[in-house]
């Protein structure tokens, strides 16, 4: 329980918080960690605030973050990093879109992705591998391509 | 080992599911049940959405007269619409396997109410189980159906949002279970609860919770325990279990995998080797009370940590006693009717004719919220239509004409319909006016079919297509509209206003897909067309 890394993911409704963070416990799942991921969700309408949390580590408790117990905190949409930052540890890392350099990326939509490579530069124990094959997971066959040269931008910054 | 997965509780259970051969399972939507029967299905399961959770319910116990095993899945309020069933079907019993899912929605995350169904387990006299994580709500399910057909019993499985929604790690049995093949066996003293036969089947629950309890207290299937310190000691179940051993590493857990019946035994050994002993439940103090009641000396919870969910934080403050105010948390973005959504123009038309709405849930329910402020009242599913023939009843003529129920097309076909039976039978001096919002699919809980969508579960197409202007005309309402909310907004207004100062009994059905359940359907669509070739 002691080496557990927390992990949150923040954003609205529709820009793909849930496939972020499902990336992310894919990849920290496949590098061989115990791993716990909780939402909450259900409700189709899209625009509220959503957030999923992800931790991993030896042997996770509950799935759930505690408040200021954040080491990362990704923030998909400006809006919501105020609501969110009182989940981040002091010395923990927000990544916001800011990020980025959005005028390098081939489809803007593929920003998220960008982020998670910034995540992933933060996390050494987890091989790039890893990251890969879990993209390619949550992601349609068609979009690989783009996806992964936004994932090298991102982790390469 | 297995090869670990990684799954929500709820995928789990479809798997676990899947591998104990249950023959087929039968449920209503709800968050955060819904994607059990998805997945089942998935994985090559039967199953079926049900119009209710009763009808759901009922499917299941029929399917276990036939000695097979079955689940009915739905959210905690729905075991209130299934609640009929389940008394008697606790007296009686079922030959084959019964597993009931309830998800219920501590904090209310999408809910009306956090009701605790724990209260249910002994109200019934149903055994219940709580698995805590994934792996726990895959390996629970087998254990459930085991006791289930040594007892002839019905058992609950308790969920929580976050057990059904979280994701762990689950290893899959390797060898799949052997189950006898279907078959019937007459038995009227144990299948026909007349008073003279339900006599008897009350005393014989009574006898069958006694010997579960005994299991359960001299059996370690049915609790878990992790010795630690004598310092502290934390009584609990359910996912409260892992915000335990993260808040308080040295303390000492009994863990109740089957929370009712008590394990009495053990709870009194557990409470006795430790100096300090405390009960840590999410919602209703349940266990604490059945501790007490034994005369146990244990610590319960202070009032204020009733409410919502427990974490982390909040079982260390437990332990500590603190009873200050707690942090709130900032205010997100709340959830709101999609741009776009056929809803919104609904609503504002009921608004522009300052309509009193009795609404009912969905979607729509988000009318209440501005811009639209339209929703006057919302209590359950399926209440909107007679909670509107009960206002149009009381309130005086001017006012009462203002009344109008408003629900979605899934509700319709849940309990809705049983609204329009009432307002034909006993009609209000002023009639009614009813507006079925049919977006063509149960948006609210992630698009699920229903009986008017022509489609069933897997969306594979269904046998019939129930169509609800042709059910409420047999049913003898007086005028059935139908009106394209968003192409044609000025009629609507018009026929709403008609309707009003009428006596008539008036359905309109305001029918416009959900934007994004167009998209899936569409694609359905296609699918099945091309497996048609
Ligand atoms: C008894 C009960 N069962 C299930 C639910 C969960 N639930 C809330 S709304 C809804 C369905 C809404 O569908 P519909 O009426 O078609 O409205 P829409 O969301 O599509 O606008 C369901 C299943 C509930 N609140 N109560
Ligand atoms: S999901 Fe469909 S019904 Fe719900 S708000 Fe969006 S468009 Fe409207």
């Amino acid at each position: 329980m002691s080496n557990t890394i927390n992990i949150i993911v923040a954003g609205l409704g529709g820009q793909g918080v849930l496939k972020a963070s499902d990336i992310v416990a894919e990849a920290v799942f496949s590098a061989g960690f115990d791993v716990k991921k909780s939402e909450v969700h259900g409700m189709s309408q899209r625009g509220g605030s959503v957030s999923s949390e992800v931790r991993f580590g030896d042997d996770v408790a509950s799935p759930m973050i505690p408040a200021g117990e954040s080491d990362f905190l990704l923030v998909l949409e400006d809006t919501q990093i105020e609501v969110n930052k009182p989940k981040l540890k002091a010395e923990g890392t927000l990544i916001t879109l800011a990020d980025v350099d959005a005028s390098k990326l081939e489809n803007p939509k593929t920003i998220n992705i960008a982020m998670l490579g910034v995540l992933s530069a933060s996390l050494p124990q987890i091989a790039e591998e890893h990251w890969i094959n879990a993209l390619k997971k949550f992601l349609p066959e068609k979009h690989h391509a783009v996806n992964l040269t936004a994932f090298a931008l991102g982790r390469s910054k | 080992m297995a090869v670990k997965q990684l799954l929500s509780g709820n995928e789990a259970i479809a798997l676990a599911a899947f591998d104990a051969r249950v023959a087929f399972g039968a449920g209503y939507p709800g968050t955060p049940s819904s994607e059990i029967l998805d997945e089942f299905a998935r994985l090559g399961g039967k199953a079926q959405w049900s119009p209710n959770e009763k009808t759901a319910l009922e499917n299941a116990i029929g399917g276990a007269f036939g000695q097979v095993r079955t689940l009915a899945t739905m959210k905690h309020v729905g075991l209130n619409v299934a609640a009929d069933p389940l008394f008697t079907i606790a007296y009686s019993g079922t030959p084959g396997g019964l597993v009931i899912i309830s998800a219920d929605d501590p904090g209310m995350a999408s809910s009306q109410n956090e009701q605790d169904n724990r209260r249910y387990a002994a109200a019934a006299g149903v055994p219940m189980f709580e698995p805590s994580d994934s792996q726990e709500a895959y390996d629970f399910l087998f254990k459930a159906f085991e006791l289930s057909e040594k007892f002839h019993q019905p058992v609950l499985y308790r969920l929580t949002t976050r057990v059904c929604h979280s994701k762990s790690l689950v290893a899959r049995r390797e060898s799949p279970v052997e189950v006898a093949p279907a078959a019937y066996t007459k038995d009227v003293k144990s299948n026909v609860m007349i008073p003279a036969y339900a006599r008897i089947a009350h005393k014989n629950l009574r006898k069958k919770l006694a010997d579960i309890a005994a299991l359960s207290d001299s059996s370690n299937e049915y609790t878990k325990e992790l010795v630690k310190g004598e310092e502290l000691g934390i009584i609990t179940s359910g996912i409260s279990y892992h915000h335990c051993r993260e808040a308080a590493p040295e303390a000492s857990i009994l863990k109740l995998t089957l929370s009712y019946p008590f394990p009495a035994e053990k709870l009194k050994a557990f409470a006795a080797k430790v100096k300090r002993c405390v009960v840590v439940e999410e919602g209703d103090p349940i266990l604490y009370e059945a501790c007490k009641a034994m005369g146990l000396n244990v610590e319960g919870k202070a009032e204020m940590y009733r409410f919502g969910e427990l974490n982390v934080e909040r079982v260390r403050r437990i332990l500590a006693n603190d009873l200050t105010a707690e942090p709130v948390p900032a205010p997100g973005k709340p959830p709101q009717l999609c741009v776009g959504c056929p809803h919104r123009k609904s609503y504002e038309a009921l608004k522009a004719l300052n309509c009193i709405v009795t609404g009912d849930i969905g979607c729509y329910t988000l009318g209440v919220l501005p811009p639209f402020e339209a929703v006057d009242t919302c209590v359950c599913m399926g209440a909107s239509i007679t909670t509107g023939l009960g206002l149009r009843r009381a309130l005086p003529e001017a006012e009462a004409r203002r009344v109008v129920s408003v629900l979605g097309d899934s509700t319709f076909w849940h309990t809705g319909i049983n609204g329009i039976v009432d307002m034909v039978y006993n009609k209000p001096a002023t009639g009614h006016v009813v507006m079925v919002l049919d977006n063509s699919i149960t948006a609210m809980t992630g698009l699920q079919e229903h009986p008017g969508t022509g489609r069933k579960l897997d969306h594979t197409p269904a046998e019939k297509r129930l169509v609800i202007e042709d059910t409420v005309k047999a049913m003898g309402v007086d005028n059935v509209d139908i009106i394209d909310p968003l192409t044609e907004q000025d009629k609507l207004r018009a026929v709403l206003a008609e309707r009003l100062a009428s006596n008539d009994t008036t359905v309109i059905i305001a029918r416009r897909p959900c934007i994004l359940g167009a998209v899936k359907a569409k694609s359905y669509e296609e699918t099945n067309k091309a497996a048609e070739k």
